[in-house]
């Protein structure tokens, strides 16, 4: 682990857990509904100033807080090209399976590559600081998965053009 | 002397009030219901199923000498349910005029009138009239911005704290002239009629911190809130505009009560109900913790465990899942279970884990190093 995610990661969680923080809160300009307030953002007074983190200009979190929801966005680092379109496959993969995720969001924010949304409804049903371990360890993994995709890319094509070559 | 209780219902518990003489609990399973249980040594029995309203309830009242119960809930709507002579609980709609969510509702202390404050910005002030035989209220509006989120009465029937989404805490006249004769001067002010605002303290100069609950002390002299800036404040009028406040290491407190006559509890998203202590040069200082429950150590090479998973996750711990308290989850609701707010002896919270517990302040005070409830 290098020298700047562990830093990274314990700013991003300690951040998350007092994020998390959420009530039920009726929404007070439609009757009879409770909608997260990071979404519809009704009320500018129900919505705290939003955070960024970032380790480098690729990689950063950006962290906006409501009364009753919280909205995580993540920006992968994409190296180069292949990184990129791994990138976008695999959360576009995720994303149309959001629901299986449950705290998945089905678009991310803009300049963002994932997002995801957390609601008090959330909170209880699950324990708080296992949803916060979730996002850490999505963050982990995701650098590591981007990258042995990549290297399993990079061997298949190698394979591939020594065999296209022996013919010559 | 600590003791956790579980319903049947598992889910997490919005809110709870007791009877008179704590032997019932009526609180609602975060959803439309509100369910009275009977104490049998530590078994619960359920008693009655309060089915009226069809969104989640906010706020149950439980009057002790009248006997009623009143909720709210996110329906607009909110009920007094009286007990009729087989002892089923009958409800009477409460007019309350307001069309936005009710968020949390308490009775005065003289039980014949009750406040419901509501996503709609205001206040409504309920009380019985006889020659129509229902509840009616009036309106507390000026000048409210946001949701009201807590109200707690002071000890002489017509004051009334309320804290708010827009990061104020109020505090408010609710004398009603048809049912209660002129008020005596308190140093909240001499005048009051409805509507009239005694006192305003904004939670923070900068702007921000909802307000999650407010508490008068015990003889009405002063108001304690806690905001979600994670403050616990404290504001006497008899010293002018200012108040006290203490910024603490811990995440935001929902509930907090006055135990004596100078010591708060507070709990909320840290799930560890607090001791807070108003000196006597008017300085809140933290006393101590009331859950000093410990983390169960489990087998062999924690050592490298914990640093393993330090260097991975940021974190000592990932495989359990439980958290060194008694609450597994955010407190929501703190009440006096024994005694009353000059002399607390028991305190009840419960949380969204669905657990209720029962803390006994005079054996805390006694095992707890360093304890001291004054």
């Amino acid at each position: 682990m290098s020298a700047t995610l562990k830093p990274y990661l314990t700013a991003v969680r300690h951040t998350l857990t007092a994020a998390m923080c959420l009530d039920n809160f009726s929404s007070q300009v439609v009757e009879r509904h409770n909608k997260p307030e990071v979404e519809v953002r009704s009320s500018k007074e129900l919505l705290l100033t939003p955070v960024v983190i970032s380790r480098n200009e690729k990689e950063k979190v950006l962290i906006e807080t409501s009364v009753n929801s919280v909205r995580i966005s993540i920006s992968v680092k994409q190296a180069d090209e292949i990184e990129k379109i791994l990138c976008k496959k695999f959360m576009r993969f995720m994303m149309m399976r959001a629901e299986n995720f449950i705290v998945l969001r089905r678009k991310p924010i803009e300049g963002y590559d994932i997002s995801f949304l957390i609601t008090n409804f959330h909170t209880e049903q699950m324990y708080k600081h296992k949803l916060v371990d979730f996002v850490i360890h999505f963050m982990e993994e995701i650098d590591k998965e981007i990258s042995e995709m990549k290297l399993a890319v990079n061997a298949r094509a190698r394979i591939v053009a020594e065999e296209f070559l022996k013919r010559f | 002397m600590t003791e956790s209780h579980k319903f049947s219902s598992f889910s997490p518990i919005t809110c709870h009030a007791w009877n008179k003489d704590r032997t019932q609990i009526a609180f609602s399973p975060n959803n439309c219901e509100v369910e009275v249980y009977k104490r049998n040594g530590h078994d619960w029995k359920l008693l009655d199923t309060l089915n009226q309203h069809d969104l989640r309830v906010m706020g149950i009242d439980w009057a002790p000498n009248t006997n009623r119960i009143v909720t709210c809930a996110a329906d607009r709507n909110a009920y007094v349910w009286s007990q009729d002579s087989n002892g089923k609980w009958k409800p009477t709609l409460v007019l309350l005029r307001i069309n936005r969510a009710a968020t949390c509702v308490k009775w005065s202390p003289n039980e014949n009138k009750f406040a419901v404050g509501s996503g709609a910005r205001l206040i409504s002030v309920c009380y019985f009239e006889s020659e129509n035989d229902w509840w009616v209220s009036k309106h507390i509006k000026k000048p409210i911005r946001s949701t009201v989120s807590t109200l707690d009465w002071h000890p002489n029937n017509v004051l009334l704290a309320t804290g708010s989404a827009d990061f104020k805490v109020r505090v408010f006249s609710a004398y009603i002239k048809d049912i209660e004769k002129t008020p005596e001067p308190t140093p909240w002010g001499t005048k009051m009629p409805l509507g009239q605002m005694m006192a305003e303290y904004v939670n923070s100069p900068a702007g921000g911190g909802w307000i999650h609950c407010v508490s008068f002390s015990p003889d009405g002299s002063k108001v304690a809130w806690v905001a979600h800036d994670s403050s616990i404040n404290v504001a006497d009028p008899s010293s002018g505009n200012g108040f006290i406040k203490l910024k603490t290491e811990f995440l935001p407190f929902l509930s907090c009560t006055w135990i004596s006559g100078r010591t708060i509890v507070a709990a909320g998203h840290s799930c560890v109900p607090i001791l807070y202590t108003l000196g006597s040069n008017s300085q809140l200082t933290y006393t101590g913790k009331l859950d000093t429950s410990q983390k169960k150590e489990s087998g062999g090479l924690s050592a490298m465990r914990m640093f393993h998973s330090l260097d991975k996750q940021a974190r000592t711990e990932t495989s359990d899942t439980n958290l060194d308290s008694i609450h597994q989850n955010a407190i929501t609701c703190l009440c006096v279970y024994g005694g009353n707010k000059s002399k607390a002896l028991k305190l009840s919270t419960s949380g969204l884990d669905g657990q209720l517990v029962i803390w006994d302040l005079n054996s805390l005070e006694r095992s707890i190093q360093g304890l001291k409830i004054e």
